[in-house]
């Protein structure tokens, strides 16, 4: 039997691994120490348990499995960061109608423009004009490579933001940029979905 | 001894039951001592329930008293399942019922739900594992299919409920196999699992970690398809021999429900006669005197199945892609009967260059897969393994415009949270409306609507000031649940919960007292009275006894003995157990047995005696 277990609250989800904030992890000790705690900690282990028990082994093991999914893919790991450091603030939701706008990053306004028009011209028009098709697949390839540009912007000011916090500096206008950065690539990538639902759709 | 837990694999077409025995699965066998019991349903004339292969004569002889594949309508409403109820001629009651979620079909003279007829099936497993044992059964781990959703899984719960087992958990059915397939083998690494099954298709992709001498389990991705399966191929091939009747014996049969189930019956040899000759015949006698024939060839047979076999594509290179491996796919592992046919092993082969597996008997991995979960929970044998799986949807709620906002991707390891915050947008506003879905589309309309929460009870407060955090929780069942709190003051905000299908818990309860748990109960106390009954008879008839000359002639002790069975057949009648009585007036029987039989000679002297020798001649 294993020992019993209490509801234990993290203060975050980098606490759960027993890590400071760092935007660059260990990613084979995650992974190493999140099957060690599933093994302890997992409802399984507490199927024969006092009720309370079975509900401490589910909260907690909730929690370290939302920890895990966190942390170990760099982007959710970053904009957890910069809600944890309060740069960023999620989403309040209004009576399930909230929604928050997605404003255009002034530098794209005018690529994002004429895509829009191609975009509403393939939707309408479907994609027999071959100069819609081939403007789509244009406007595609610029969009992945600016996002290419802005993940690697990303990790060097994530390795930036880690240094300044080895140093013993807050690294605020760090965590800024990449905030910044964050909402450009989150921006890109919607575009690119739109594109490539209109290229290939599937049925 | 601890109560043993059992393993149930509640499948479309065939149903069974195991447990560990030490560190060995064991499939437990019926009655008829078949270990697969037909997932069929029939009630009698005489208002008998009967599961399994005796159910199954009902099928052909009286269709209206015979349910089958009743997997397929499990958490699913009347809109859902209306295509299904033409193909597999469910009777299903047409009710305009403001819960016209649930969806209930005739079994003869009643009406039951889905869960209900599910339940007669884990009954009758319960009972066969019961029977095996000698002993009561009250826990189970039952199985579903990973692509099963949130009100799929809860009816499954329901089921269970209803035949009088707790589940302790729900395993998806294809990482089953792969508890399976690692206790079997103990390898480890990268593997995919193809069910393909009765009514459903799951393709799962696992990681076998072992270390510290344990094995964990680690699912990375999961998809499938709820209603795709061996039943298609049946229904397809019945479409044909119903066109070919039609057309060249100009008789329709499309709504014969007796000729459809005979035909189902040859079709379904033929498809299994296909995996292993390269062709088969079909034969079946009319109702008008004609007799219906046709040979199919196996390449034909390939073609006509090829759009079928070909969704299973889709889910399978989806589940890779989610997966995000980083090597190649090691193992392949075939599960469910229908991968069995050999083109679906040449499809599976070339979907993951790999030759795949099937030492195990894939009709039974599943089930033992469920007594290996079973294991682990009992903390047994098995507690060296460890299962993490995933939710195979994604958990959204409706935001503007009728838009999802995804809080629980799919894929994740369960148990999985999150938390929304929700906040009012009219002055005093004391209720929050949420709507609760499941899927992967972006609009509302196009997901699953899984549950409609009401926040009630919220402080009044100007628009925008109160903060109610809702948790979203799936647990390892795969099942939501949602808690909420007020931060600004902290109170638990009272939840409302509307599931969009499936029954409310009263419901559940209600059915519980309708069940045959219910009527077992009254059947045990009429065993009594009628036992009770029979003994007063024999205490009778030994009460006379005494008065006849016979009685006389029998030995001190006799008497003696014959008295102190007369006494324990009258306290065991004082009991309310009815096998105790019958154990009793058996001995009381087997102690008057030689007074009897005095008592009968001299019954026979004396008939001879009044007799005269004409009377005899």
């Amino acid at each position: 039997m294993p020992d019993a277990l209490s509801p234990t609250v993290h203060a975050d989800h980098f606490a759960v691994f027993g890590l400071s904030r760092r935007l660059h992890l260990d990613l084979a000790a995650l992974e190493k120490e999140f099957y060690r705690q599933s093994r302890k900690l997992h409802p399984d282990r507490f199927a024969r348990a006092a009720a309370t028990e079975q509900q401490a082994a589910l909260q907690r093991t909730s929690q370290l499995n939302d920890a895990y999914r966190t942390l170990a893919e760099p982007i959710p790991r970053i904009a957890y960061l910069l809600e944890l450091e309060g740069v960023r603030r999620r989403d309040e939701r209004v009576d399930a109608d909230g929604g928050r706008a997605n404003q255009v990053p002034t530098e794209l306004l005018e690529e994002v423009f004429e895509l829009n028009m191609a975009l509403d011209e393939a939707r309408s028009g479907g994609l027999d004009d071959p100069g819609t098709r081939r403007q789509l697949a244009e406007a595609q390839e610029d969009f992945q490579s600016k996002l290419g540009t802005v993940d690697t912007a990303l990790l060097e000011r994530a390795a930036a933001w880690d240094r300044a916090r080895d140093a013993g500096e807050s690294g605020g206008e760090i965590l800024q940029q990449i905030s910044g950065l964050l909402d450009r690539r989150n921006y890109l990538q919607n575009l690119l979905r739109d594109v490539a639902a209109v290229l290939s759709p599937t049925p | 001894m601890a109560e043993r837990i059992i393993g149930i694999d509640l499948g479309t077409t065939n149903s069974l039951v195991a447990y560990m025995e030490g560190q060995t699965p064991v499939v437990i066998p019926g009655e008829d001592g078949q270990n697969l019991v037909p997932s069929i349903v029939a009630l009698t004339p005489e208002g008998e329930i009967v599961v399994g292969n005796s159910a199954r004569k009902w099928l052909i002889e009286a269709p209206e008293r015979a349910v089958y594949s009743v997997k397929r309508l499990m958490g699913r409403s009347q809109a859902d399942v209306r295509e299904e109820i033409e193909r597999f001629h469910f009777r299903v009651v047409e009710e305009p019922r403001e819960a016209a979620g649930i969806v209930r079909l005739r079994l003869g003279e009643r009406v039951l739900t889905p869960p209900e007829i599910s339940a007669y099936i884990l009954r009758q497993l319960k009972r066969n594992a019961e029977r095996y044992f000698g002993a009561p059964v009250r826990h189970a781990v039952i199985t579903v299919p990973a692509y099963f959703n949130d009100a799929q899984r809860q009816a499954t719960i329901d089921a269970g409920r209803i035949a009088g087992l707790e589940v302790l958990r729900i395993v998806n059915e294809p990482t089953a196999a792969a508890l399976a397939y690692g206790l079997e083998k103990k390898r480890h690494g990268t593997f995919a699992v193809y069910d393909l099954g009765g009514g459903t298709f799951d393709v799962s992709i696992l990681r076998l970690e072992e270390s510290d001498g344990e094995s964990l389990f680690h699912v990375q991705a999961t998809n499938g398809d709820t209603h795709l399966g061996g039943d298609d191929i049946d229904n397809l091939l019945l479409t044909i021999a119903l066109d070919d009747i039609k057309g060249d014996l100009g008789v329709d049969y499309f709504r014969s429900a007796s000729v459809i189930q005979g035909l189902r019956a040859q079709v379904i040899a033929a498809k299994i006669a296909l995996s292993s000759e390269p062709a088969a015949k079909i034969a079946f006698a009319l109702p008008n005197g004609k007799e219906y024939r046709r040979e199919i060839t196996r390449a034909q047979f390939e073609e006509l199945i090829a759009p079928i076999l070909e969704r299973t594509v889709g889910p399978c290179r989806t589940a890779l892609a989610d997966a995000k491996l980083s090597g190649p796919i090691e193992e392949v592992v075939l599960v469910g009967g229908s991968t069995r046919i050999p083109r679906v092993q040449n499809l599976v082969q070339a979907l993951f260059g790999r030759e795949p597996h099937c030492e195990l008997n894939p009709d039974e991995v599943v089930a033992i897969g469920a007594a290996v979960q079973a294991g682990i929970l009992s903390g047994g044998s098995s507690q060296d393994m460890l299962l993490l799986d995933v939710t195979p949807l994604s958990l959204g709620i409706e935001t503007m415009g009728g838009v999802v906002a995804r809080i629980i991707h799919r894929n994740s390891t369960i148990p999985a949270s999150a938390t929304e915050h929700f906040t009012t947008w009219v002055e005093g506003q004391t209720n929050v409306a949420i709507h609760v879905l499941q899927g992967e589309r972006e609009l509302a309309k196009d997901c699953r609507s899984l549950a409609r929460f009401d926040l009630r009870e919220i402080p009044p407060m100007s628009a925008g000031l109160p903060r109610i955090a809702v948790k979203f929780l799936i647990d390892a069942n795969g099942i939501l649940n949602v808690s909420a709190v007020e931060e600004r003051t902290g109170k638990a905000a009272s939840i409302q919960v509307k599931p969009s299908y499936g029954l409310s818990d009263d419901q559940v309860e209600q059915m519980i007292l309708d069940s045959f748990d219910y009527a077992e109960e009254d059947l045990r106390q009429r065993q009594v009275v009628e036992a009770r009954n029979e003994a007063q008879l024999i205490l009778d008839a030994t009460e006379k006894a005494r008065r006849d000359a016979a009685f006389t002639e029998i030995e001190n002790a006799e008497r003696v003995h014959i008295g102190e069975l007369e006494a324990a057949l009258r306290t065991a009648m004082a009991s309310d157990d009815y096998a105790h009585i019958r154990t009793r007036i058996e001995a009381l029987n087997e102690g008057t047995r030689h007074l009897a039989e005095l008592m009968m000679n001299s019954a026979v002297k004396g008939a001879l005696q009044g007799r005269n020798v004409r009377d005899i001649g």
